[in-house]
């Protein structure tokens, strides 16, 4: 076995991350953001158009406020939303909608019933129990700590509700 | 064995006796379809969980490879893998179903490449009469744990690559007839400070080139001497990065066909659902073992050097604002007389 | 006319969702928790109310108004039983959404499986 000679470098290896990220610049695809946006706003749109479908049937038919009718509207978005979750279609929408899938309940909804399906392998305790609010979790946090800052400074400044 | 820089030169030239891909159905809608040995109609790949069929995959792949090799699994010496799950436990698991002694590996995507040269250097060492190398990945437990649950709505950009379902496997012996395996050129890990999880292509494109570089530079060799170099997976984003990087290191890659595997497994214009190309293990895995190796045996291909490029990153490193430290392994390919 | 504008409104905060994660790069989950947290200070401003009262769905559906909601039942609770009651309401309102979406996400988790 011979020896290895000293290892002479290659113009990469010394390269720095500032001059490569020029170099890779010119060849990322665009993200067409205009498009992105019109796709988003479109179905983003058309889910809280239905949204309102909803909650105008459950006014009219059994006579709710809109306040009451607001319960009963969402999770009939939900359960529309865990249905194409489970056929496998939500995932392919929002691969074209982007934020318009996400941003609406049914996105909230879509990212709690994808994570307790694929780990039901893991059991139903460990794995859809403890998997379930692997990506809603964050927005329920960080929701409840803003509610209750909110509350906080209102007690404080002994305003009442705001609503 | 010769060593020179980051090269092995195998002196006896280890030969591959047997190889074998297997692919899901993504894969066999593809272009190559006709040089994978088996094709799975389905994504679960007829298991309960993403993680066993990936497991299957390679079990599948390993006894296939033997058959095409014309050697029982007592002969079998030595079993060199690796896969991109937590601890491979798909390479682990398999080779408890197979009962011979096993070495795993890890090196990303770049494991087909990295075990092939392990397998080749045991052979060219005596170490082993028969020794062989496989890996497999499957789309979704890669989706599982690195990205998200694969039935979440999230957008991935147009630079995403779309991971391979599929296993390849190759025995290797010192005697026999098919493509001998001349050299490895063992890459250094390079991270130019590409941090998006989604950008591979980007990330791999510096280590490839710089893997390239040493190749050509170690064996005085120029990429003409190649009917063909692939890097595997470097996809429509990396692939012209790369060239690119090459360009300012002087190699003319202009003088051979300078391809991908990511690209070349899929149709991206019908299968726009892979977005820039193929990724993961699987994927150099099973054109190297399906596709090139064919060509080669049909006569249409006498040399190719195979670039395996890899992303040595896992979920909490890039939760933790980490770059993306990346690997390219080369192995040269050439028939014989 | 209240379609229209559900249609409109729902639309645009879908519309600055796609701006946060492409322009500004966020990942989804960074997306969704600024969106809800914005919508709970909007709230604490008293502007999200009339957004609701205009825009209907338009304003209800999306996930702003989750952190809506959820300001809303701690500062009700807040008036009624006092301090504790910025703990205690935080979940009043937003009692349905959460709570179909695990009941509906567990079943569906019970009888289907992923389809990759």
């Amino acid at each position: 076995m011979t020896l290895p000679d000293s290892r002479s470098n290659s113009k990469v290896s010394s390269m720095s991350p500032d001059e490569y990220k020029t170099i890779a610049k010119k060849h990322e695809p665009p993200r067409s953001i205009l498009k992105n946006c019109l796709k988003a706003f479109f179905v983003g749109g058309l889910i809280c158009l239905i949204g309102q479908g909803i909650q105008q049937f459950f006014m009219s038919v059994f006579d709710m406020s809109t306040k009451e009718a607001g319960s009963p509207t969402v999770a009939v978005l939900i359960i529309i939303s865990v249905i194409l979750t489970c056929f496998g279609v939500y995932d392919k929408i929002a691969q074209w909608a982007g934020a318009g899938t996400a941003v609406p309940v049914t996105g909230f909804a879509n990212s709690m019933c994808s994570a307790a399906l694929e780990h039901r392998a893991e059991g139903l305790v460990l794995g859809v129990g403890a998997s379930m609010f692997k990506l809603a979790g964050s927005v329920i946090v960080f929701g409840t700590v803003a509610a209750f800052i909110i509350g906080i400074i209102y007690a404080l400044l002994g305003t009442g509700g705001g609503g | 064995m010769q060593v020179k820089g980051q090269t092995w030169t195998y002196e006896k030239k280890p030969v591959i006796l047997g190889a074998s891909s297997i692919v899901g159905p993504e894969e066999g809608e593809g272009p190559l379809a006709e040089d994978f040995d088996f094709i799975y109609d389905n994504i679960e790949i007829n298991e309960k969980t993403w993680e066993k069929g990936e497991r299957r995959l390679l079990e599948d792949a390993a006894r296939k490879a033997l058959e095409h090799a014309s050697i029982k699994e007592e002969d079998l010496q030595f079993y060199v893998g690796g896969d991109l799950m937590n601890q491979i436990i798909s390479s682990s698991f398999a080779a408890r179903k197979m009962g011979v002694p096993y070495i795993g590996v890890f090196g990303a995507c770049s494991t087909s490449m990295e075990s092939l040269a392990v397998a080749s250097m045991m052979i060219d060492s005596g170490a082993a009469q028969y020794a062989m190398a496989g890996t497999a990945s499957h789309n979704c437990t890669v989706e599982k744990q690195f990205r998200y649950p694969t039935e979440y709505g999230s957008q991935k950009p147009p630079y995403a690559q779309y991971t391979i379902t599929g296993a390849g496997c190759s025995v290797v012996s010192a005697q026999g007839d098919g493509p001998h395996v001349t050299h490895a050129t063992i890459g250094k890990v390079i991270d130019l400070g590409v941090k998006d999880p989604f950008n591979m292509g980007t990330a791999m494109a510096p280590a490839a080139a710089d893997t390239i570089t040493a190749h050509m530079r170690d064996t005085g060799r120029s990429p003409g001497y190649y009917d063909l170099i692939v890097t595997g997976d470097l996809a429509a984003v990396g692939l012209p990065i790369a060239k690119e990087l090459l360009k300012k290191e002087g190699i003319a890659m202009e003088e051979t066909n300078f391809m991908d595997c990511g690209l070349m497994i899929y149709d991206r214009d019908r299968q726009k659902y892979v977005l820039s190309g193929g990724s993961g293990c699987g994927c150099s895995a099973v054109v190297t073992y399906g596709h090139i190796l064919k060509r080669m045996k049909r006569g249409e291909l006498h040399k190719v050097l195979v670039v395996a490029t890899g992303a040595l990153l896992s979920p909490l490193s890039y939760q933790q604002g980490e770059s993306i430290p990346c690997i390219a392994h080369a192995v040269s390919l050439e028939m014989g007389g | 006319m209240q379609f229209l504008w559900a249609f409109i409104i729902g639309g645009l905060i879908c519309v600055i969702g796609q701006i946060l994660m492409d322009a500004v790069k966020l990942t989804p989950a960074h997306t969704m928790s600024t969106l809800v947290v914005a919508g709970a200070v909007a709230d604490a401003f008293g502007l999200y109310d009339p957004l609701i009262k205009f825009a209907g769905a338009g304003a209800s559906v999306p996930i702003t108004s989750f952190g809506n909601s959820l300001v809303h039942g701690a500062l009700s609770e807040l008036e009624r039983d006092g301090w504790i009651g910025v703990v205690t309401g935080i979940f009043e309102i937003t009692s349905a959404g959460i709570s179909s979406a695990i009941i509906f996400s567990f079943l569906a988790a019970l009888i289907v499986r992923p389809k990759g």
